[in-house]
C-alpha cells in the first residue's frame, strides 16, 4: 500500500505516510486516509519520509486536506521531506499554509 | 456459427460436415483449396476446418490466402490432418493455422475445439468493438478540442504574443494541459504578459483558463495594472475552482517609458531577467499560487526591477525544466541556467533554450505540456492611435462636460484612479481612438502627484543603481502613511469642430517642486539638463499637449490636450 495511516494514542493526531510517487495516482487512497478518520483528529502529520516524487496534483490533494480539516484553522505539518519533495512545496509557497519541517 | 469445411475426400467431409452440423452450425463445403479461398471470399465464415493435403491448392496456401482475406477479422482456422510428424504439424501453424485436428477425428474433442475457438472469437470481437468505439470517442474528443479551442482563441486571441520583442512556444492544444499564454499592450504603451499553468489536463484545465483570459485582457485594455488584473484572477479562481484546483502563474508589467519591469510569480519555476551587460536576476516564485488564498488573504506585491532596451525577461512552465531525456532525466532548473548562463553577447535566449531542449529530448518537436516566452524590452514610442473602429454609437455619448474626483487619505495608497478615470474619458464619442495618449497623459499626471507630490520621493534616486531598488522601497513605506493627503483630478470636456478638448488639473497635497511658475521653455531646459525623471514625465506631457502650465509651488499641474477624428470625413459624412 503507498499509503499508510497511524493514529496517535490519544486520538489526536492522524499521521498519513506516502510511500513513492505521490501522484494522481494516490488520490482515492490519500483522500480515504483522512475522510474516514475519527472525529477526536485535530492534528494531521503528513510523513513524507518514504515520498519520492510529488507533483501538482499532490498539491491539489494536500489543499483538499487543508479544507477538510478546517481550512484556515487547520492544524497540518508535512514532514521529511527529500530535496525534491521540499522544493516543489517551497516553488508553490506551500510553507504559508502548512507548517513543513 | 458459419463454418468453412475444405475437405477432398468426399467420404471424409460427408462425416464431419454432419459432426458439425449436429452441433448447431451452417456447414460450407469445399472440394479443394481453390474453392475454399473463393468461398471464403463469398460467405464470410465464422471458422475454418482445412485439409491440409488437397488437389490444386493444398491447405497450407489456402491458409495463408484466407488469414490475408480476412484480414484483422479473427477468423480461427484449424488444419484437418493425417500427418503427424512435429514438422508437419509445426508448418500448419505457421502457415496461419490456429490449431490442427488429427485424423480419425474425434466428435468430443472437435465439439470442444470448435468451441473454444467459438469462445476466443468472441473475446476478439468484443475487444475489437471496444477498441472502434475508443478510436471514435477519442476522434471525437479530438475534434471537440479543436473546436473548443477555436471558442478559447476568440476569447483568448493572440493579442501582442506576435509583437517583434516577445518571442514565445506554446503548443496550440496547450490549453487542455493546463497552460496559458497572453499578452496585452497597454493603453498608455507597455506591455502585459502573464504566463499560468492550470493543475490538472483537459476539460477542467480549458474551463478555468477561459475566465483568466478575458479578465487579463478586458483589464488589461481598460488601463489595470497587474496587481489589480492578479487579485481579479484570484479572485475569480477561488470562487469557480473546486479545492485542490489552482493555477500557478507568472505575471510581468513591463514599462518601456521608465525602463522597469514589475514582476509576480506564484508556483512557476524561476523566471530570469537577462541585462544586456550579461547580469542575470532570478524572479524566483515568492506567493501562492492563482485560487488558493481568499481575496483578503491574497498578497499581490509586485518585485520591481530596473531593465534597460535589450534586456531579456524568460519565463517558463515547469514542462522545461521537466522534460525527461530518453533516459528519463530531466534537465532541471540548473540544466536552464546553464543555458542562460552560457548565452554569448547578443544571443537569444529564447533560440538557446529550444535548441536545447531538442538536444535534451533528442525530438525536434517539443512536448505540448510545456511553454516558453521571452519579452524584450525596447524603446518607448509614441503611443498610437488605438487601431478600433470608431463604434457605432460615435456621435452619441457625452461631449460636453465637467467633472472632480479626489482621492484622500488610505485610498490613495489602496486604489489605482487610472482605469476609472480613463474610463470616463472613454465615455467621449470618438476619444476611444485616442485612448493610448489619454491614458498616457493621465498616469503621468497621476505618477508625478503621487510619488513626486505626496510621497515627495527624488527622482534623483532612480538614476543611480541602488537607488532603484531604495526609491520603491521609500514609495512602499512612505504609502503606509497617507494622513491627511489628497489628489484632485478636474476634467473637463468640451467638444469642438472635428473633435474636442481635453483639459485635465491634478493638484496633490504635496509640498511640490521648489519653484513657483515654470514655463513650458524653462520646463524643457530643466528636462534636457538634469534628465531628471519628474523633468522626464513632464515633457512627455509637454510634447502631448497644447498647454501646459504648473502652478503654485508644483503642485497644481494644467494641461490642455486637443484631439482630432482619426478621419473626420467619415464623421461629418456619417
Amino acid at each position: 500500500m503507498p499509503i499508510e495511516t497511524r493514529r496517535s494514542d490519544d486520538g489526536k493526531t492522524l499521521t498519513i505516510c506516502v510511500e513513492g510517487r505521490f501522484d494522481f495516482s494516490t488520490h482515492q487512497s490519500f483522500r480515504d486516509a483522512y475522510e474516514h478518520s475519527e472525529p477526536t483528529v485535530s492534528h494531521y502529520v503528513i510523513d513524507l519520509s518514504d515520498t519520492t516524487y510529488l507533483d501538482s496534483s499532490a498539491l491539489g490533494m494536500l489543499l483538499l486536506l487543508r479544507d477538510h480539516a478546517g481550512g484556515d484553522g487547520a492544524r497540518i505539518s508535512i514532514e521529511n521531506c527529500n530535496s525534491d519533495v521540499r522544493r516543489i512545496l517551497s516553488i508553490s509557497n506551500f510553507e504559508q499554509l502548512f507548517s513543513i519541517r | 456459427m458459419k463454418v468453412l469445411l475444405a475437405e477432398d475426400s468426399a467420404s471424409d467431409r460427408l462425416i464431419l460436415a454432419r459432426l458439425v452440423k449436429r452441433l448447431g452450425h451452417t456447414v460450407i463445403e469445399a472440394e479443394d483449396g481453390t474453392e475454399a479461398v473463393d468461398l471464403f471470399r463469398e460467405t464470410q465464415p465464422d471458422l475454418v476446418l482445412l485439409d491440409a493435403l488437397m488437389p490444386r491448392m493444398d491447405g497450407m496456401e489456402a491458409a495463408r490466402q484466407i488469414k490475408a482475406l480476412a484480414g484483422e477479422r479473427l477468423v480461427p482456422l484449424i488444419f484437418l490432418t493425417s500427418l503427424s510428424g512435429a514438422g508437419d504439424l509445426a508448418r500448419c501453424l505457421e502457415a496461419g493455422g490456429d490449431d490442427f485436428l488429427v485424423k480419425p477425428y474425434n466428435r468430443v474433442i472437435l465439439e470442444a475445439k470448435i468451441n473454444a475457438f467459438n469462445r476466443m472469437r468472441g473475446l476478439h470481437q468484443a475487444l475489437s468493438d471496444q477498441r472502434d468505439h475508443i478510436r471514435r470517442q477519442n476522434q471525437q474528443m479530438l475534434d471537440e478540442q479543436r473546436t473548443a479551442r477555436r471558442v478559447f482563441d476568440n476569447i483568448a486571441h493572440t493579442g501582442c504574443l506576435d509583437a517583434p520583442n516577445i518571442r514565445h512556444h506554446a503548443s496550440p492544444l496547450s490549453v487542455f494541459n493546463g497552460d496559458v499564454l497572453f499578452a496585452a499592450q497597454r493603453p498608455g504603451g507597455g506591455t502585459l504578459v502573464f504566463l499560468g499553468d492550470f493543475t490538472g489536463h483537459g476539460l477542467p484545465a480549458a474551463i478555468g483558463a477561459m475566465p483568466v483570459a478575458e479578465i487579463f485582457y478586458g483589464m488589461a485594455a481598460k488601463g489595470f495594472g497587474a496587481p489589480d488584473v492578479l487579485r481579479e484572477i484570484n479572485r475569480k479562481l477561488r470562487r469557480i475552482l473546486p479545492v485542490g484546483m489552482f493555477c500557478c502563474g507568472l505575471m510581468v508589467e513591463a514599462d518601456f517609458k521608465h525602463n522597469s519591469l514589475r514582476v509576480w510569480n506564484g508556483g512557476l519555476p524561476d523566471g530570469w531577467l537577462l541585462r544586456a551587460g550579461g547580469d542575470r536576476v532570478a524572479i524566483p516564485s515568492r506567493h501562492l499560487p492563482l485560487g488558493v488564498r481568499e481575496p483578503d488573504q491574497f498578497s499581490a506585491s509586485m518585485t520591481v526591477l530596473d531593465a534597460a532596451p535589450g534586456d531579456w525577461l524568460v519565463m517558463m512552465t515547469d514542462g522545461l525544466p521537466e522534460a525527461p531525456n530518453s533516459g528519463g532525466e530531466s534537465l532541471g532548473e540548473e540544466g536552464v541556467l546553464s543555458v542562460l548562463a552560457g548565452l554569448e553577447p547578443g544571443q537569444e535566449p529564447f533560440e538557446a533554450l529550444l535548441e536545447r531542449m531538442q538536444q535534451h529530448t533528442g525530438k525536434p518537436e517539443l512536448a505540448d505540456d510545456l511553454t516558453l516566452c521571452c519579452l524584450q524590452m525596447v524603446r518607448a514610442e509614441a503611443p498610437e492611435a488605438m487601431p478600433d473602429k470608431i463604434p457605432e454609437s460615435a456621435l452619441t455619448g457625452p461631449a460636453d462636460w465637467r467633472c472632480v474626483y479626489e482621492l484622500r487619505e488610505q485610498t490613495l495608497a489602496d486604489f489605482n484612479p487610472l482605469p476609472l478615470l480613463l474610463h470616463i474619458c472613454m465615455e467621449v464619442p470618438g476619444l476611444r481612438s485616442r485612448s493610448g495618449e489619454v491614458y498616457t497623459l493621465l498616469s503621468e499626471l497621476y505618477n508625478n502627484a503621487l510619488e513626486h507630490g505626496v510621497l515627495a520621493l527624488s527622482s534623483e534616486w532612480k538614476t543611480s543603481p541602488g537607488g532603484f531598488s531604495r526609491y520603491y522601497q521609500e514609495r512602499t513605506r512612505r504609502l503606509g502613511n497617507t494622513d491627511g493627503h489628497f489628489i484632485r483630478f478636474s476634467l473637463e470636456h468640451q467638444p469642438r469642430e472635428g473633435g474636442g478638448t481635453l483639459t485635465v488639473v491634478c493638484e496633490d497635497s504635496g509640498d511640490g517642486f521648489d519653484f513657483t511658475e515654470y514655463s513650458d521653455t524653462v520646463m524643457q531646459q530643466q528636462a534636457a539638463s538634469t534628465g531628471r525623471y519628474a523633468g522626464r514625465g513632464l515633457e512627455i506631457l509637454r510634447r502631448m499637449t497644447r498647454n501646459l502650465k504648473v502652478h503654485g509651488r508644483g503642485n497644481r499641474v494644467e494641461i490642455v490636450y486637443d484631439w482630432w477624428f482619426p478621419d473626420a470625413a467619415i464623421i461629418s459624412g456619417a
